[in-house]
């Protein structure tokens, strides 16, 4: 067990549509193991349940059966659908990151200050959150005349990639890629190619879902294709 | 990051009437929401139980009337709960539960450990004192004696929420509604309470004054590390600022959790109905 960073159990998970009284299926008996330093992808169609798998991991959503086992440096083996909510906004803080092609982020906040600020969650102080932020923003290539602009008004790599470094800046132990590449065009999906295989030399456990089956190609060391909820190998 | 709450609430209840046979017992459901007919008494808070750790936002969400700020109103003393324990860390070690203490020792709480921020103005400031001495009250009421201190602090604190310093001797009630909240923000501060509690602060600014009084909030909660409880019913108030989130209604929570999973997967029919109804 020593090896697993990451082991989900008969995962299922459905939604009540509210108003239509009707209920999704989003995923079904989903198990997955995740080792150590490994990176799985997970390919499928829209609507398929990749998404809901992630979220479950980084408890946005609540998983109705099953058990998501993760090997925390805080808290040794838990059970991510039973964790506390302090247990997750610390695991979330300090050693699981979560990048999706969305950047949801402070209204009226800078680039800079974005970074910072995810610094300064994990207890930096000021200096060292403003010398980490100007390190990893340089370090994935951000215009330095971004860094003092609002990510509300940059394109989808710049965003993209502000969204990276965000997560990244916190080291975390656990990377959950939900569709990082989707609306980019070539040259900024080659940087993003890059920045996921240092993380992958540096050690990170990756678990990440994609549409693009070329940009997965030997990035990956485990693929799986996932339809109506459950994963096929 | 500590793992001890620094304030915790148990079984807080708070009732507005002598309440009756009927609705006491559960079994009946006598009660129209938290009305009962029969006594004409409102259950206002029914069973609330929250804790808050260091440097987190706490947000309460739930629809007028169910409470929200009859619970910030308790916890700050302006009332009597009827039956619950509240316990402060840095009150005798958490181990007293403050609602049975003397009148004396909730005011010096209420100096030294908590700040509050009212929707309403008129309520955390006197508007015939200039903003300055607004401060200066809090602090002389925390036993602080040295004028000139006092007027550094204040200074600094007015200067924290963009008071102009050539405005600070006027009297709040010449202030816009985003100015005066300002102030009651620096005079909750004063005494450098680690409890911060906001009800409904944003409520009837318009959007631009919201957002400077909701980024002042931030930023103070990014540098002084106070921990807030925050009142609203607008989510995406709620969404912007606190880690975890409390859903109220008929003076009960109905759902609690972190506030992306509140906002992304609702599980009471009520909050699903109150993120469906989000603009």
């Amino acid at each position: 067990m020593s090896e697993i960073c990451l082991e989900i159990k008969n995962l299922s998970k459905e939604f009540i549509v509210y108003n239509a009284n009707k209920i999704v299926k989003a995923c079904e008996d989903v198990n997955l193991s995740l080792k150590k330093g490994e990176f799985i992808g997970i390919t499928g169609r829209s609507g398929s349940g990749k998404s809901t798998i992630l979220k479950g991991i980084y408890r946005t959503n609540y998983p109705q059966k099953g058990e998501i086992h993760y090997d925390s440096d805080e808290y040794g083996w838990i059970d991510l659908c039973k964790a506390s909510e302090r247990q997750i906004v610390h695991l979330r803080k300090h050693e699981i990151g979560y990048v999706s092609q969305f950047l949801k982020i402070m209204p009226r906040t800078t680039a800079r200050q974005l970074v910072e600020n995810a610094v300064l969650e994990t207890g930096g102080s000021e200096e060292e959150a403003k010398e980490k932020a100007e390190t990893i923003l340089k370090h994935f290539d951000l215009d330095e005349t971004l860094w003092d602009a609002y990510p509300n008004t940059f394109s989808g790599g710049e965003k993209l990639r502000v969204n990276i470094a965000m997560a990244m800046v916190k080291k975390p132990k656990l990377l959950l890629l939900d569709e990082p590449t989707a609306s980019l065009d070539n040259a900024s999906k080659s940087k993003v190619r890059t920045l996921i295989e240092q993380l992958k030399n540096d050690g990170t456990t990756m678990l990440g879902i994609f549409h693009d089956l070329e940009f997965m190609e030997g990035l990956c060391d485990k693929e799986f294709n996932m339809q109506r909820g459950v994963i096929d190998e | 990051m500590s793992e001890q709450p620094i304030f915790q609430v148990k079984h807080l209840y708070k009732q507005f009437g002598p309440g009756c046979d009927f609705c006491r017992d559960e079994q009946s459901q006598t009660l129209q929401g938290n009305y009962c007919p029969k006594c004409k008494t409102v259950y206002a808070c029914n069973d609330i139980n929250i804790e808050l750790y260091e440097g987190e936002i706490l947000g309460v969400v739930g629809e007028s009337g169910s409470g929200k700020s009859t619970l910030v109103q308790c916890l700050y003393f302006d009332q009597q709960a009827t039956s619950g324990q509240y316990l402060l860390a840095r009150h005798k070690e958490g181990k007293k539960n403050v609602f049975e203490e003397t009148d004396q020792q909730k005011r010096m709480i209420r100096n030294t450990i908590l700040g509050m921020v009212y929707q309403n103005p008129y309520l955390g400031l006197k508007m015939n004192f200039s903003s300055i001495s607004n401060i200066a009250e809090k602090l002389i009421a925390a036993n602080h004696q040295n004028v000139e201190q006092m007027t550094t602090i204040g200074k600094n604190l007015l200067n924290k929420v963009n008071i102009a310093e050539y405005r600070m001797k006027e009297c709040p009630k010449n202030f816009s509604g985003g100015m005066q909240q300002r102030v009651q923000i620096a005079k909750a501060l004063s005494n450098n309470p680690p409890i911060l509690l906001l009800d409904e602060v944003t409520t009837g600014l318009d959007l631009s004054v919201q957002a400077n009084v909701l980024d002042l909030i931030k930023q103070i909660q990014r540098e002084s590390k106070v921990s807030m409880i925050v009142v609203s019913h607008d989510l995406s108030v709620i969404k912007m600022l606190a880690d975890r989130t409390i859903v109220m209604l008929n003076g009960k929570i109905v759902e609690s959790g972190l506030t992306d999973q509140i906002m992304e997967d609702p599980q009471h029919p009520y909050t699903q109905q109150l993120v469906y109804s989000l603009l």
